[in-house]
């Protein structure tokens, strides 16, 4: 699948609920889901620091594309990074640098990943293009 | 006296605003308060009749903005009882006089070696400066603990104060804990050593009368955005003694006296601190804040928030789980808590969605945090304009958070 047909079944899946409390409770049920870094890469190397939560996120690439595992200390602020886990892990390069991650708006979610929200979330999306560029331009370099 | 609350929460527009579909809660008082019409209105009043940049000028306008700015001055010595109103300087807030203090006094009183004795409850405004300044001078900085209540450990500091402490700076109501602290005992305590005491006000003048010259402080400093009054104005008490030894601590118009090619002499008090063109608005609206406030009087303010403080502390004790951080029976009206184990994120993202507007995480107080060993704590501050109906709706988030983040658990 393509980062759109991921996301438009993200949307799909939201707007089967009207109601905020709905969502934000499989939300939740998408945070309290699984350990998605293995507990010895949360230090603080691998921490992106919010005022209000905190993100743990690692990058792997393997065969031309990149793997991220992540965790977060608060759990809405995970429901949110297991989906952007679900979109931009296993994706190339190219394809995490063009994302453009619309889903959010849609299905409600845009605060949460506003900067001034200050929960890591929006230094974790930087962060993880960032990965992306340097995977690239190393790979560009070996060329 | 019967408070007249149902008139108060007219006077204030900004409450009469529906929030996601519910009316607001707004509880997120300490750290800024709504503003009520009279203050709005005098804003108003002097953009549209009476602004103009004060002192020097000769002409009608200016010398009523002076005026009303001069007024204003008085107004705020006898709000807090100050000596004279030399005393009085206008900063942009609480910050702002706590910086000029570190940076003016620093100078002039202290040296390498000497102490500086703070607590670990002080907001970052009366922490970082004075750490900072520390690391720059080589003066010590010591840090006054405290007790499973949440108030300080008057022993130990007691204790630090030795030949070489040259302040005690400690806040008079702790913005995360609601704490009172004993700042009349300690003041008198540190005035038998010759240790001046400053005393952060910025979340003590609007919860309870405060007279400088009874608590017997050396500086007092607080906010105009958290007595109801507009954000960017603020103001520094200080004795005389201190303030005339001093250097200034910005420099430029308004501030000097005569000006030379190889040097300058500066005014006199307060116009020595007050470099600039001010703030005349802001010192309008603080002006409108305290005449509002002298007329509810503070002695019915405090009466009634003690009511909302302890229908708080019981309603929401009933709920199983949650955890309070300050539990001093000496307490200004704010709750912070947490509910079981759940991060303040998770459960300030939800009360937001109920409509009510409290404050979550550390609060600008990181060491208290790393103290208590939480990531921050939900916070919940009362005003006089709050009601116990609002303190159920929170109760009634609460019930619905531990629902959402406890019961569904995996």
């Amino acid at each position: 699948m393509t980062i759109k047909e991921v996301e438009t079944q993200i949307t799909d899946e939201f707007s089967a609920f009207d109601d905020w409390l709905d969502k934000y409770t499989l939300i939740v049920e998408m945070g309290k889901s699984l350990p998605m870094i293995d507990p010895g890469f949360k230090t603080d190397q691998y921490m992106i620091s919010g005022c209000q939560s905190k993100v743990w996120l690692k990058a792997e690439y393997k065969n031309g594309q990149i793997f991220f595992t992540a965790d977060s200390d608060a759990i809405i602020t995970k429901g949110i990074v297991n989906l952007l886990i679900r979109i931009l892990s296993g994706r190339s390069p190219d394809e995490i640098i063009q994302a453009d991650l619309g889903f959010i708006d849609r299905i409600g979610l845009r605060e949460h990943l506003s900067p001034t929200r200050s929960n890591g979330l929006s230094s974790m999306i930087k962060q993880m293009k960032l990965y992306a560029l340097v995977f690239k331009t190393k790979e560009e370099g070996l060329k | 006296m019967n408070f007249p609350i149902d008139q108060i929460r007219q006077e204030f527009p900004i409450l009469d605003q529906q929030i996601y579909n519910q009316p607001l809660v707004y509880f997120d008082n300490a750290a800024s308060t709504q503003k009520p019409m009279q203050v709005i209105e005098a804003i108003k009043k002097y953009y549209e009749h009476d602004n103009c940049n004060i002192h020097r000028g000769i002409h009608y306008l200016s010398v009523k903005a002076t005026e009303g700015y001069e007024e204003t001055r008085q107004i705020v010595r006898d709000f807090i009882n100050a000596a004279n109103s030399r005393e009085i300087i206008f900063t942009k807030g609480t910050t702002e006089s706590l910086n000029l203090i570190a940076s003016s006094y620093g100078k002039r009183f202290l040296n390498s070696g000497d102490e500086i004795i703070t607590t670990i409850m002080e907001h970052h405004s009366n922490f970082v400066p004075w750490q900072q300044f520390c690391l720059e001078h080589g003066t010590i900085f010591r840090v006054v603990t405290l007790n499973d209540k949440g108030e300080l450990n008057l022993e130990e500091l007691k204790k630090m104060i030795s030949e070489k402490t040259k302040l005690i700076t400690l806040t008079h109501v702790s913005n995360v804990l609601g704490t009172i602290n004993p700042v009349k005992e300690i003041i008198s305590y540190a005035h038998r050593y010759d240790i001046p005491v400053l005393i952060d006000g910025a979340q003590g003048v609007s919860h309870m009368p405060v007279d400088v010259q009874d608590m017997d402080c050396d500086f007092y400093c607080f906010s105009g955005h958290k007595m109801y009054a507009p954000m960017g104005i603020g103001v520094l008490y200080g004795k005389e003694k201190f303030l005339e030894e001093m250097p200034p601590y910005q420099l430029g118009g308004e501030m000097i006296k005569d000006v030379y090619l190889d040097h300058t002499t500066f005014n006199e008090l307060p116009f020595k601190y007050e470099a600039g063109t001010p703030n005349v608005e802001g010192v309008m609206g603080l002006r409108a804040a305290i005449q509002y406030l002298n007329k509810l009087e503070m002695r019915n303010i405090v009466e009634y928030e003690k009511g909302l403080l302890e229908y708080a502390v019981n309603k929401l004790n009933g709920i199983e789980g949650i955890r309070f951080f300050g539990t001093s029976k000496n307490k200004a009206s704010l709750v912070s808590f947490l509910i079981g184990d759940i991060h303040p994120y998770d459960a300030g993202t939800i009360i937001d969605k109920m409509g009510i507007a409290v404050r979550t995480g550390h609060h600008c107080a990181m060491p208290l945090m790393d103290y208590l060993k939480v990531p921050g704590t939900v916070r919940a501050s009362f005003a006089f304009y709050n009601t116990v109906e609002e303190i159920d709706r929170l109760a009634e988030a609460i019930i619905l958070i531990k629902k959402i983040f406890q019961t569904r658990k995996t």
